[in-house]
């Protein structure tokens, strides 16, 4: 099919929105990461780089963004196509601000608040916005 | 969370043995980081040696026992951080804050 983008890798995964979960939806990611043709990427480093921003995307979902009833999940797509790695996890809170992330101080000393930068360090593009399924955190990372 | 803690002389050794430290277990770390403090320990060395993935919580709840040290004047040291765990400090700017060696026996002879 000309013209039409190349889907290597599609998952559409629910977890619940329970941090024991995290350490599985972040080795899902960096596994991912590990077996894909990434060209000349340093795959160990994306491997990590992954499992990070996935780990702290989930969090936020769970931490901020459901109600606080164990039974609701957090969804979560992964996909590569046309060499762009793509995360994109879903949250049904008020939402954020990426705007107001900043590069950390060392000597801001407060515990909290350093996920986003990572999210927005690490990847080559993130967005945030309101669907109809809920708002979104889309992070994209280009491999070549 | 499995932690050992191990008393040599004036000085505490928290040894983590779990690999990740995340939003699941970084909250348990930080109470156990408290309580040592407030137990009266003055020196603590925490030996992450075994941890391989560290995210933003885990980084919390180690400045939170930088914090309690400081307003106690006791000692709060890091050592044995894997390379890429170490990368989190520094991307964050963290490594000129802690009191970091690159193993047990040079936090220990400090």
């Amino acid at each position: 099919m000309c013209g039409a983008p190349e889907t290597i890798l599609n998952l559409d995964i629910q977890i619940p929105n329970q941090t024991r979960y995290l350490g599985l939806i972040g080795n899902i990611a960096e596994t991912i990461a590990r077996e894909i043709d990434a060209g000349g990427a340093d795959r160990e480093s994306l491997a990590y780089n992954l499992n990070l921003v996935v780990t702290e995307a989930v969090t936020n979902a769970i931490q901020y963004g459901s109600p606080s009833n164990d039974q609701d999940s957090v969804r979560v797509l992964l996909s590569y196509e046309n060499n762009d790695l793509c995360v994109r996890v879903f949250d049904h809170g008020e939402g954020f601000d990426l705007a107001s992330v900043s590069v950390p101080d060392a000597d801001d000393l407060r515990e909290r608040g350093r996920g986003l930068f990572f999210i927005c360090a690490l990847m080559d593009s993130v967005e945030y916005r309101r669907t109809e399924c809920g708002n979104v955190l889309e992070m994209k990372k280009r491999l070549l | 969370m499995k932690v050992l803690t191990e008393e040599r002389g004036a000085k505490t050794i928290l040894t983590l043995k779990d690999e990740r430290l995340d939003a699941h277990n970084s909250g348990e770390l930080k109470d156990r980081i408290l309580k040592l403090f407030e137990d009266g320990c003055r020196d603590v060395v925490v030996d992450l040696r075994n941890v391989q993935f560290i995210d933003s919580s885990g980084l919390g709840a180690l400045l939170s026992g930088h914090k309690n040290a400081m307003q106690r004047s006791a000692r709060f040291a890091l050592a044995g951080l894997q390379p890429r765990v170490r990368s989190m400090f520094e991307l964050t700017r963290l490594q000129r804050v802690f009191e970091i060696y690159s193993g047990l026996q040079e936090a220990l002879s400090e």
